[in-house]
């Protein structure tokens, strides 16, 4: 008998001590941002949202990190089935349209958002044009822009080409560095551009290629396209950029890094947020700088790009998550979010005054004043409902053309059909 | 003496009771509830539907994870849109399949409208011909090497099929180390005063660097499949021809040949769908390139609906596939019914 009333206590007191966290965990929100990582950014917003929950203990920031291939897909199930997270680090803020939470009653100073986010950047997250909600803000901007090694240009003797010169001045001197420094063993290639149609459109810009029509539709086939499009397969033909970058995939997007971080290459059209890989991984190996991007008969321009952090209108907190957002794009938690992180900062304020960042700032500076110069046209593309579409098709289509397997006039063919069949289907 | 003996005894009787406490009892309790659970059905369903029951398990898993997805591709394949969700993507007939189809010049992809799945399809008959062809001869010809009576034998048999123990994404992980422009055969090359190679970046080399990965990777297993049918032809048959003024050769046609028919068909289907479905190895080796030089059907499918969020297309063209694949799958059947009856 004594047995089992000491039994009967020891389940009692066990039921009991299961069911306390419960209703200890009873009055603390928690809330989910699903986020990817490039770098170290998870870690300092999970460094950045500890020091938050620690001032309101009553609300609890998860992050759910996953793969970037998979964000935006996992994300529209979740949004179509109204399970969507509270949060997110997006790329694609079209995709999500008509979906986000305006965050104007739930932060404590709308119109501090509104003087910080660019406009582009928060015209993006609105769905029409009558839209004035505040739904995120930016995480990281990011700008194209090239790369050279120095050390490379100072072994072969060769003088770096002025400011405002041309692609084709830029790969000419490129090409008498590689031609000095390339032996038997080793290949020094000039030139690499990132396989992806985004890389693509800086240069083609600057050549006075234009791309939306006033109806919002794509045009392709115009003379800057095309010379930019024959200038980077004859960097191919010529065996000027490794193959195996644009020539050696079919589906995905390609970074030259390596080469550049191996020493191979001398100039390489990639973008801001290399900067951080190339700090960590070329060290002090050789000198690098960023240059500004070279110049066409219509400008120089880089192109805009980045991630945003976004809350959904599917959460059951918009209150909490109001606060979470409030107090990550405040300025003294970004500019730290920013200075560590390594990225350009997106925060109008805080461009102006400058981020203090901890390593290679010249780098970053460097990336931060080609924002002003960007062409309206390179925001345009960018926050285009079928820039990624546009981005995919140029990648593969000019892909196709540099293995030999159409030529340029059916790759232009193509990629006009493929954007007026999108076009066709989404007016459907 | 007596209490001595009885020692022993005692012992061995306690050690049963007590494996009779530890695991009869607990067995016999189990029972004991499986027949609370399982009677009442029994008497409800009666004793020769109870099969049924017993298979449920598995039935439901398939049927959620198996049957479900493929009736909802079936719906995907004739619906249009860009949303996941079946109720909110539109009805359009058989249009995917119509824009699939549509093609000026069947030979030319550049005159179909969907010229990237021609490609494909063009890219993955090549590879089914060449290198289900290569394999079955290699195999068997390995196959026969390894049942001659050679040193280390066992050895050589381990050698041939560790590369099937390999994951396919390991294995191409290691052949892009080795063939990449920088890898170990270019530098072997270099080394040796010749010239580099564009192992994966010239459409044909590629093309045929796939097939030679894919071999090395699977032909182990058929291999083995193809040993253990050589293994099965009785010695006395090979001593009789041998008695009979029969060559090697001869042996080989009349002898190993006819008794091994019946292996070499299921080895050859096997590999002909495994070939058909080709995907992660080659993504990872090539990720289809150059250009779509090794772009086959799987990653065709897998690119249009995750890449492009073309799903529509991608579950109608997965659908062709299958009409290709249940072929070869009744192809099997056939074959092998036709062996059994000879």
């Amino acid at each position: 008998m004594n047995k089992r009333f000491a039994f009967a206590v020891l389940v009692i007191v066990a039921l009991i001590a299961m069911a306390l966290p419960i209703s200890a965990q009873g009055d603390v929100v928690e809330l989910h941002i699903t986020w990817y990582d490039d770098g170290t950014e998870g870690a300092v917003l999970r460094d950045l949202l500890d020091r938050f929950e620690a001032e309101h203990p009553n609300i609890k920031v998860v992050i759910d990190t996953v793969a970037y291939a998979d964000l935006h897909t996992l994300l529209q199930a979740q949004v179509e089935t109204g399970e969507a997270p509270d949060m997110a680090r997006i790329t694609f803020p079209a995709r999500f349209l008509g979906n986000y939470l305006d965050l104007t009653p739930y932060v404590a100073d709308p119109q501090y958002w509104l003087d910080n986010i660019p406009e582009a950047v928060l015209g993006s997250m609105q769905a029409d044009a009558e839209d004035t909600g505040i739904y995120g803000y930016p995480t990281q901007f990011t700008v194209t822009g090239p790369f050279i090694n120095v050390t490379l240009f100072e072994q072969a003797g060769v003088e770096i080409p002025a400011d405002d010169a041309t692609w084709e001045e830029w790969v000419a001197a490129a090409t008498a560095v590689s031609e000095a420094l390339s032996d038997s063993e080793t290949t020094i290639y000039p030139v690499a551009i990132d396989r992806t149609g985004h890389r693509f459109w800086g240069p083609s810009l600057s050549r006075c290629a234009t791309y939306i029509n006033e109806d919002g539709t794509f045009t392709v086939d115009t003379p800057g396209f095309r010379s930019t499009a024959e200038m980077i397969i004859g960097w191919h033909n010529d065996g000027l950029m490794p193959a195996d970058v644009w020539g050696g995939s079919a589906g995905n997007y390609v970074p030259a890094a390596p080469y550049f971080i191996g020493g191979q290459l001398v100039l390489y059209m990639s973008g801001s947020w290399q900067v951080g890989n190339f700090a960590t991984n070329i060290g002090d190996l050789f000198d690098w700088k960023v240059i500004p991007n070279p110049s066409g008969d219509c400008g120089a321009t880089g192109v805009p790009g980045g991630a945003l952090t976004v809350a959904f209108a599917d959460t059951e907190h918009p209150e909490e998550v109001g606060m979470v957002m409030d107090y990550l794009f405040s300025e003294d938690v970004i500019a730290e979010f920013y200075a560590r992180t390594l990225f350009l900062p997106g925060h109008l304020g805080l461009i102006e005054k400058g981020v203090a960042y901890e390593s290679n700032a010249e780098a970053l500076n460097a990336f931060a004043s080609m924002i002003p110069n960007l062409m309206p046209e390179a925001y345009a593309l960018q926050y285009h409902p079928k820039g990624p579409d546009l981005n995919t098709a140029i990648r593969d289509r000019l892909s196709q053309v540099i293995a030999g397997e159409m030529t340029l006039d059916e790759a232009i063919e193509r990629i006009q059909a493929d954007m007026d069949a999108l076009f066709a289907a989404a007016s459907s | 003496m007596t209490m001595r003996r009885a020692e022993p005894r005692r012992k061995k009787r306690r050690m049963n009771e007590l494996l009779e406490r530890a695991l009869f009892r607990p067995y016999a309790a189990l029972m004991t509830l499986v027949e609370v659970v399982i009677d009442p059905i029994q008497r409800l369903i009666g004793q020769r539907r109870m099969g049924y029951f017993f298979v449920l398990p598995n039935l439901l898993v398939f049927g959620i994870f198996i049957l479900f997805p493929m009736l909802l591709n079936f719906y995907y394949g004739f619906t249009a849109g860009n949303s996941i969700l079946p109720q909110n993507r539109e009805f359009v007939g058989t249009a995917n399949l119509e824009a699939l189809f549509n093609c000026t010049d069947f030979a030319n992809p550049n005159t179909c409208q969907h010229d990237r799945f021609w490609r494909a399809v063009g890219n993955t008959s090549g590879f089914v011909v060449f290198q289900v062809g290569i394999m079955v001869i290699f195999a068997l010809i390995t196959a026969l090497a390894l049942n001659r009576d050679i040193r280390a034998r066992g050895f050589f048999r381990g050698v041939f099929f560790y590369p099937v123990l390999l994951s396919p994404v390991v294995v191409a992980l290691i052949w892009k180390w080795m063939l990449q422009p920088e890898g170990i055969f270019n530098g072997v090359l270099v080394s040796t005063g010749l010239e580099r190679m564009d192992f994966l970046t010239d459409p044909t080399q590629a093309r045929l660097w796939v097939i030679i990965v894919s071999v090395w990777a699977q032909m182990g297993f058929h291999t083995l499949i193809l040993l253990a049918g050589l293994q099965s032809i009785p010695k006395e048959l090979y001593e009789a021809a041998w008695m009979d003024g029969a060559g090697a050769w001869r042996s080989f046609r009349s002898v190993t040949l006819p008794l091994l028919m019946p292996t070499m068909v299921v080895v050859l289907v096997l590999s002909l769908i495994r070939a058909v479905q080709v995907f992660d190895q080659v993504y990872v080796l090539t990720t289809g390139g150059p250009g779509t030089a090794t772009l086959y059907m799987v990653q065709y499918i897998f690119q249009t609906a995750f890449d492009r969020r073309d799903f529509g297309v991608a579950a109608a063209a997965s659908l062709v596939l299958a009409v290709v694949l249940l072929f070869l799958t009744l192809f099997q059947l056939r074959l092998g019914r036709t062996s059994e009856i000879a």
